[in-house]
């Protein structure tokens, strides 16, 4: 084992600091259930390991005044879970970051890890992207915003830059009428890596769908926004031959490996089905008429 | 580089030890401190053989570094001196074990449900417990042991 050190700095600005001048052997460490697995198995030998979770606002689950959400980078799935309010709001994206692992995952596992770990079968992602969600980074030049589905840059890689650090959530504000939710396929009940995963958010107003995100995870090298999806709903009141355009449109989004859980066959058929699915849970819960 | 210093507290005992910042507290409960209850499986957090209370919150010991330090609980602090917990009680009466290494991250895990969840369902038994593997097939003893305690439990505290 080479030379490795831990910090685990009390401000965002000193953890910038060490990140960014400690170059690309750094790694961020949140929940580390992705982090110490690609450690023991070889796949990633960092130089030093930056510990965000003694970092204040890196925990906070806070509802802005106009109704958003902020949750913090670190904060594990079970806290968000415990929030009386978060689950309410966003069920869908509470329930997507709640699948990713077992109960001892969730008490450390994080949504600002699941994305910035980069896998295109990240639970968690396709539910945020559907929210509109974006992301507060950190950099040595400071702070910006970035959507939520521009974080992904394929398998394993994000595009944040050198030195950056994901710092939050921001959930907007939701108007009346509004439902989410995220269904994920897996060949069991629990404990897997999704096959495909489907996000859906919904406006309703007198039973016409007026906002709709669609977004679809495990189909393609990173999560995706179907936009095309999204206009097939928008203006319809779900009705079957809508749910159908946009459910062509997801298989046509996908752009999926074969590999053992699936086949390139099987992901694109199941991205269509998901999207019924997922898309009758929100609108149910948009109080659909 | 050195050892880094770390100050935690296990099973109420305030606690220093040395690790290397990449060493897991499962490698520093087993091989620095001498709690050898908590075992090995995966070492990638799907087996739940370590399981552990960090600060009152079920995780896994091996995808947790040992510098990070905290309020640990392990399988050694929950009986009290002779005096076993129920759900260790119960365990041997309904031979809810066979080979024993998943034990006792199943006794951990048990028992971080029972207290978020005094009276659960089957149902939430078996889905709490999806992250504790045990490989001698012995699910409907564990499941069995677990409602049956939170039923005494319940019914010595009315």
């Amino acid at each position: 084992m080479t030379e490795i050190g831990y910090l685990a700095p009390d401000t965002l600005d000193e953890a910038v600091g060490v990140y960014s001048a400690a170059g690309d052997k750094a790694r961020v460490l949140a929940g580390g259930t992705d982090l110490l697995v690609q450690m023991r198995a070889g796949m990633v030998r960092p130089g030093l390991i930056v510990d965000i979770k003694k970092i204040a606002e890196m925990n906070i689950i806070e509802e802005t005044v106009d109704g958003g959400f902020n949750v913090g980078a670190a904060v594990s799935g079970a806290v968000l879970a415990e929030d009386p309010r978060f689950g309410k709001v966003w069920p869908g994206v509470l329930e997507a970051i709640n699948l990713i692992g077992s109960t001892q995952v969730q008490g450390r596992a994080s949504a600002g890890g699941n994305l910035c770990n980069g896998s295109p079968a990240g639970d968690s992602v396709p539910a945020m992207i559907a929210a509109g969600a974006t992301v507060t980074l950190q950099g040595p030049d400071g702070r910006r915003q970035m959507l939520v589905e521009e974080v992904p840059a394929g398998p394993g890689r994000t595009n944040l830059a050198p030195g950056e650090v994901l710092v939050n959530f921001t959930l907007p504000p939701r108007p009346q009428g509004s439902g989410d939710a995220y269904l994920r396929m897996i060949p069991r009940t629990e404990m897997d890596i999704a096959v495909v995963g489907c996000g859906v958010n919904l406006t309703i107003v007198d039973g016409v769908c007026t906002v709709a995100r669609v977004a679809l995870g495990a189909v393609a090298p990173t999560v995706r926004l179907v936009e095309a999806a999204a206009d097939a709903l928008i203006g319809s009141r779900l009705d079957p031959a809508s749910l159908d355009a946009a459910s062509a449109a997801c298989r046509a989004a996908c752009d999926p490996i074969d590999d053992k859980r699936g086949t390139i066959a099987y992901r694109i058929q199941v991205a269509g089905v998901l999207l019924k699915r997922t898309v009758g849970i929100a609108a149910d819960r948009a109080g659909r008429a | 580089m050195a050892k880094l210093h770390v100050s935690a507290n296990i099973n109420g005992e305030p606690t220093e030890f040395l690790c290397e910042p990449y060493e897991t507290m499962l490698d520093v409960l087993r091989n620095e401190l001498g709690l050898t209850g908590s075992k090995e499986g995966c070492g990638s957090g799907d087996c739940g053989a370590c399981s552990i209370t960090l600060d009152g919150r079920l995780v896994c010991s091996c995808l947790m570094l040992a510098a990070e330090g905290g309020e640990i609980r392990t399988i050694e602090g929950m009986a009290e001196g002779d005096t076993l917990h129920p759900l260790q009680q119960k365990f041997l009466e309904l031979a809810a074990l066979q080979c024993g290494i998943c034990t006792p991250g199943v006794l951990i895990a048990a028992k971080s449900l029972l207290e978020q969840n005094p009276d659960p369902s089957e149902t939430e038994v078996r889905f709490w417990l999806a992250g504790n593997l045990c490989r001698c097939t012995g699910y409907d003893k564990i499941v069995r042991a677990v409602l049956e305690t939170a039923a005494d439990m319940k019914e010595v505290s009315r």
